[in-house]
């Protein structure tokens, strides 16, 4: 085999894009079997009530309607659903069943499941389901909930779960410093919103008795096992498939009810079960996530150098925990300082439920949320001292020299922890050249053609890796056909292009000639999955392993054949030879001939496997700046610019990541200015619709950028790699409310509070032109 | 997000439109664009017993324009004709503009001014417009047709002066005047989007250039769109400067009452409404000059 | 209420006749009676655009038409912009310019950025932007797709050089 340029590092532009481009995606929703029944969720219209009745005889009645499935039917089978990852006492106690028992406790659980031989039918049938329910108050909002006036579960305080971490000594820091303020802040309900909905297809084949599961991904190894529990199968007899995937912002993927509904009816029919979800059941019942406030008090000396932190922050997770357990709470608060050296940090951290859909992680979870506390509080202390922001940033962010910087054990169910490396200040000064901040200072809080003018900035720190192995295996069928496996999954991330360049690189073969087998359980017999960014930290490292171990299985069979130890050969290019001699011993192609012809001892050299251990998170870091201009009549904000300079480490594939960030940019963007989940004072959610929860478009947001700069490769992995994706979203919500705070200071504004809208803003400025009352 | 079963007739003349809607009663509904009517049946809102199609009926579409320099609009025409056709960026200015607000392409093909009208969303564009432009509406019913003032038609949210068994099949447009000035302002939450409040205002100027009438309609504030009459009777006149025109927009606030949802408070309509009006009035005191 | 209605119609070049209930949407008789699955439903209310079709060569949302509409017309999907093998222009500089991710929202885009370029060979950026206002994406942020489609639109003109926003 000749050279190969190197791939590892290269815009190589995506193998997966052809099948997308011509409309030949196979998403959940394209699948179609023989004799497929059709299921569609009857879903609570109430927040809060007692189930008096349910009624499936007109439903069951009407031609085409299969079975109706209630809570007596799965009662002998199911169990709550549990918490995978994120385990903090007191949380088990609110765990969900797949269908709702006794009671509805948010609009859109679920309650009974047609099934159809279509779904046009399925839909008439569910209308025709009648349901009984004794309405009952509802618990809306924090303050609310905290009280316990009504318990969302009924022998069980709304408050869910409670505990304090910190490090250093804020009692002291607090007295002696010479600066201290305290604010609270105020983060809404938003989440990822995917454009496809969820779906599953599910097929039950009684003679094999094997359960096959279609729409799977995040972590389907670990969904197989929990199904397969529910159902009181074999591991061994299910499997869990990813085909693609329309996008999943860490809200797919994890075991919702439906994954124990769908694949059960298909078992209780015995065949073939489609469930896809429609945009109002999805906005109503996906994850919901960054509902959460903040107080927080920060100490400083005259110089803005920060002493110390300390916060209490409450979450409204909604009426059930879901399998992500305490994940955004904790992270918040692990999060919360940042990328900045605080010495002293103590945070309080609540959970209540409330009677709204269940919370679970969505892009940078956590992240979002302490970043935009974190970043107004800086920026507000800036101000009281007459620092400028950059500064004052700069002044307190982690040095290069103190990595890794041990950040104490701020997570009930992690220990102690420490930023793996990074050149913080680096990125900061990076981004506020590249964006010219200097030069802007005039503008700031100055009205300029009608719009006044803000300058924001946000730095962050995020995670990514950790956790459990990830697993690889390879087989090669012929030279130019190398099919990799991997127990990553994919949502829109690349992993074909990406992984097949690790491997490429590596092995010195072209990347065409890889085809990458991702996410499902068929695929190899262990996998975790694709979520915190592990998929090019923890898959992709899996991969190197995977070249190192087909590697060392060639040259340990050249050094049989040979005779030469391993120290004199060398591989190159798909061969191993002698070193300097070139005359290959064993080679890629010789052993595909050879296991042509029926030589097990090549096919066996053919195939090999590897696993990626490394349950120590690495950390991405960089800084995010915003110019936002508002106008002065309609309070229209206007992004004229956002750029985010992030370390990811090593970069595989510059186009993917570029892309990566831009998307994570704008994802947040909306989060911030568009999108919201509102809810009334009976848990009605009003925006079930997207002309109520509005997403970005193109017209928006179009001057967002991104710089990746590889200053600090990850030491925990073979790649360097650190993750990247949601970083640059986490930093949204901090970078622009300080823009627009700092464009509106001339009114004396309190922003604090998020989303931040036109007709927000004309209620804050309202609210500070309002004389003082005592 | 099925629609629940119905049937489905396609007349091909007005007449037999009639006639099955008034065998059918309220039961049955006329398909214009579809552009709200479907995703109504997706979301299962509306389940009539019966779809009267009137996309086959070419005596709806198009727009016949008269000699005296009226123009009469089949309810069939598509948001995108008046979007792009060079007889309205002729003859009526502000529709033209204005479509560019209207939803997307995708939808201003398939929507039509009839159905946008029947619908009476208070954030639509069309029934303001039709207002601004002191258009008539015409409905036809088996017992025959009458007109009904475009200012006359909105009653309320999703309610209209349409009787039982009537159906919107044309809106007439009086002449363009010569010295006519226009303005359209909208402020929604992205491009494409309902108004939270908009302004559509025509401004006629005498051959001495003073201003001889204006007619200002604000619609999204409230629950329907409002002819801001008082707002402009200042205008009238020979002086009509910026002062003037800010205590236009300052009345047309008072006037005008505003609604709050999750998208917009009422406060800050109201102070769309003011800066809106005042942009309408002095783009169409431009134009007009 | 079970009656069906017969239509005769041309998909992608190819006369169709079929015999449905008029209840059934074109996207869902597109899909799933004629198999041509790269037409997605992402809201069935006509926001999302990952719908788009080609309705007598103008962009529609096949979400909110029934099936029984297009009787007579015809019809364009992803599908039918395709070559017989390989990607065409627009395609491949989406490809090249890294324009999608996920893919789902994919052909309603590529579906709308054709129409734009056969009515507008040069369009502007900005008029790029305002023709796929209409679609959403929760992968790229835009911005690549704008890229993808102005540089198709930057090869068309005899005079390519670097374009100012307008």
């Amino acid at each position: 085999m000749s050279a190969v340029e190197p791939s590892s590092g290269s815009a190589v532009e995506r193998f997966e894009d052809e099948r997308f481009l011509r409309g030949e995606g196979c998403f959940v929703g394209d699948l179609e079997l023989p004799n497929l029944c059709h299921a569609v969720v009857v879903r609570s219209p109430l927040a809060s009530g007692r189930i008096v009745a349910i009624d499936a005889s007109a439903a069951l009645a009407l031609p085409g309607v299969v079975r109706v499935i209630t809570h007596d039917d799965v009662a002998g089978l199911a169990t709550p659903i549990p918490i995978r990852v994120g385990t903090i006492a007191g949380l088990e106690h609110y765990l969900q069943w797949p269908l709702a028992r006794e009671r509805v406790r948010y609009v859109g659980e679920p309650i009974a499941v047609v099934i159809a031989t279509d779904p046009y039918l399925a839909e008439d049938g569910a209308d025709l389901v009648a349901v009984e329910l004794d309405s009952d108050d509802a618990v809306v909002d924090i303050a609310d909930a905290l009280t316990d006036r009504v318990r969302v579960h009924r022998d069980r305080s709304n408050l869910a779960t409670s505990y304090a971490v910190g490090r250093g000594d804020v009692d002291r820091a607090f007295a002696a410093a010479a600066y201290t303020r305290k604010e609270r802040f105020r983060c809404h309900r938003h989440s990822s919103v995917p454009l496809e909905t969820r779906g599953l297809v599910a097929r039950w084949d009684a003679a094999s008795e094997r359960l096959q599961v279609w729409g799977a991904t995040k972590v389907p190894f670990y969904n197989r096992r929990l199904l397969a529990q529910m159902l009181q199968l074999d591991e061994r007899q299910v499997d869990l498939i990813e085909v693609d995937v329309g996008g999943s912002f860490g809200a797919r993927g994890e075991f919702y009810p439906e994954d124990f509904l769908v694949p059960f009816a298909a078992k209780l029919v015995g065949g073939a079960v489609k469930w896809i979800e429609d945009r109002r059941e999805n906005l109503i019942a996906m994850n919901h996530s960054r509902e959460m406030e903040c107080e927080l008090e920060i100490a400083a000396d005259r110089d803005g150098r920060i002493l110390a932190l300390r916060a209490a922050l409450v979450a409204d997770i909604g009426a059930y925990v879901r399998t992500t357990g305490g994940i955004v709470p904790a992270k918040a608060a692990m999060f919360l300082p940042g990328p900045y050296d605080i010495a002293s940090y103590a945070c309080e951290v609540r959970a209540v439920v409330t009677h709204k859909t269940p919370s679970g992680t969505f892009r940078g979870p956590g992240r979002y949320e302490s970043n935009f506390f974190r970043e107004r509080l800086i920026d507000m202390m800036a101000a009281d001292l007459g620092l400028d922001p950059a500064e004052v940033r700069l002044r307190n962010l982690v040095r290069p020299e103190q990595m890794p910087y041990a950040i104490g054990s701020l997570v009930p169910y992690e220990g102690a922890t420490e930023y793996d490396s990074g050149d913080y200040p680096f990125a900061c000064r990076h981004a506020l050249e590249q964006f010219d901040v200097a030069a802007l200072a005039p503008l700031r809080g100055e009205l300029v053609d009608g719009k006044w003018q803000g300058i924001g900035m946000a730095c962050f720190v995020d995670s990514s890796g950790g956790g459990p192995p990830e697993y690889a295996r390879l087989e090669i069928d012929a030279p130019q056909r190398i099919r990799l496996f991997t127990g990553a999954s994919s949502s829109g991330q690349g992993h074909e292009t990406s992984f097949a360049q690790i491997l490429a690189q590596a092995l010195g073969v072209a990347p065409h000639a890889i085809e990458v087998v991702h996410g499902s359980t068929t695929a190899l017999p262990r996998g975790t999955g694709t979520y915190h960014g592990r998929g090019m930290v923890m898959g992709g490292s899996a991969v190197s392993r995977l070249a190192d171990t087909f590697i060392a299985q060639l040259v340990a069979e050249a050094e049989r054949r040979s005779g030469v130890p391993a120290a004199g050969l060398a591989y190159r290019a798909g061969a191993v030879s002698r070193r300097g001699d070139g005359t290959a011993i064993v080679s890629i192609e010789s052993l595909c001939d050879a296991a042509g012809l029926g030589d097990e001892g090549a096919r066996k050299l053919l195939r090999a496997e590897a696993e990626f251990a490394q349950p120590v998170a690495t950390f991405e870091y960089g800084t995010q700046i915003a110019h936002v201009a508002i106008d002065a009549e309609t309070f229209a904000i206007e992004v004229v610019r956002l750029l985010t300079v992030e370390d990811c480490g090593h970069v595989v594939n510059p186009l993917i990541v570029h892309g990566q960030v831009i998307g994570a940019s704008v994802q947040g963007l909306g989060g911030t200015l568009l999108e919201q989940f509102v809810y009334d004072d009976s848990g009605q959610m009003l925006c079930g619709t997207f002309a109520d929860y509005l997403l970005p478009t193109s017209t928006d947001f179009p001057n967002v950028e991104a710089i990746s700069v590889d200053r600090a490769p990850s030491p925990l992995n073979p790649l360097g790699a650190k993750g990247v994706g949601e970083g640059a979203t986490g930093a949204v919500g901090g970078a622009v409310a300080n823009a627009i705070a700092d464009a509106l200071r001339s009114f004396g504004v309190r922003v604090c509070a998020l989303p931040l809208t036109p007709s927000k803003i004309a209620e804050l400025i309202d609210e500070a032109a309002a004389p003082q009352r005592r | 997000m099925k629609p629940p079963a119905f049937d489905y007739v396609r007349p091909a003349t007005v007449d037999e439109a009639l006639a099955l809607r008034d065998r059918h009663g309220d039961d049955a509904v006329f398909l214009a664009g579809g552009q709200s009517l479907m995703p109504s049946m997706n979301f299962r809102l509306a389940a009539p017993g019966i779809v009267i199609d009137l996309n086959g009926i070419a005596a709806l579409a198009g727009v016949e324009a008269h000699a005296d320099g009226s123009l009469v609009a089949g309810a069939m025409t598509r948001h995108r004709f008046f979007e792009t056709s060079p007889l309205i960026a002729e003859r009526l200015p502000l529709l033209s503009r204005a479509m560019a607000s209207v939803a997307h392409v995708a939808v201003r093909n398939r929507g039509t001014i009839g159905g946008s009208l029947c619908h009476a969303d208070p954030s639509a564009e069309w029934p303001a417009l039709c207002i601004a432009c002191d258009a008539s509406i015409v409905l036809q019913s088996s017992a025959g047709s009458r007109r009904v003032a475009a200012d006359e038609f909105s009653l309320g949210v999703f309610t209209t002066a349409i009787a039982a068994g009537e159906l919107l099949t044309a809106v007439a447009f009086p002449p363009w005047p010569k010295r006519r000035g226009w303005g359209f302002e909208e402020v929604s939450r992205r491009l494409g989007d309902f108004a939270l409040v908009g302004v559509a205002c025509v401004v006629d100027l005498d051959a001495s250039g003073c201003c001889a009438d204006a007619r200002l309609v604000v619609f999204g504030a409230g629950d329907r769109p409002v002819l801001a009459s008082r707002a402009v009777e200042a205008l009238r006149g020979c002086r009509v400067d910026d002062g003037a025109l800010r205590t236009a927009a300052a009345r047309a606030r008072a006037d005008v009452a505003c609604r709050s949802d999750h998208h917009a408070s009422a406060g800050y309509r109201s102070r769309l409404v003011e800066a809106l009006t005042h942009r309408a009035l002095t783009h169409a005191l431009h134009s007009a000059s | 209420m079970t009656r069906t209605i017969p239509i005769s119609l041309v998909v992608n070049d190819r006369h169709v006749d079929a015999e449905l209930e008029p209840r059934r949407t074109l996207a869902d008789f597109l899909r799933n009676t004629l198999r041509l699955t790269g037409t997605h439903l992402g809201c069935e209310h006509g926001v999302c655009g990952a719908c788009n079709v080609l309705l007598d060569s103008e962009v529609v949302r096949a979400c909110l038409m029934l099936a029984v509409q297009a009787d007579g017309h015809a019809v364009v999907t992803v599908e039918g912009l395709s070559p017989a093998r390989g990607l065409n222009a627009l395609q491949q500089s989406f490809k090249t310019h890294h324009a999608l991710q996920c893919g789902f929202c994919t052909p309603g885009f590529l579906i709308a950025a054709h129409a734009l370029l056969q009515e507008d060979p040069h369009p502007s950026r900005a008029r790029i932007e305002e023709a796929i206002s209409g679609n959403l994406c929760r992968c790229t942020g835009y911005i690549p797709i704008v890229q993808a489609i102005a540089a198709v639109a930057q090869e068309q003109r005899p005079d390519a050089a670097g374009e100012p926003r307008t």
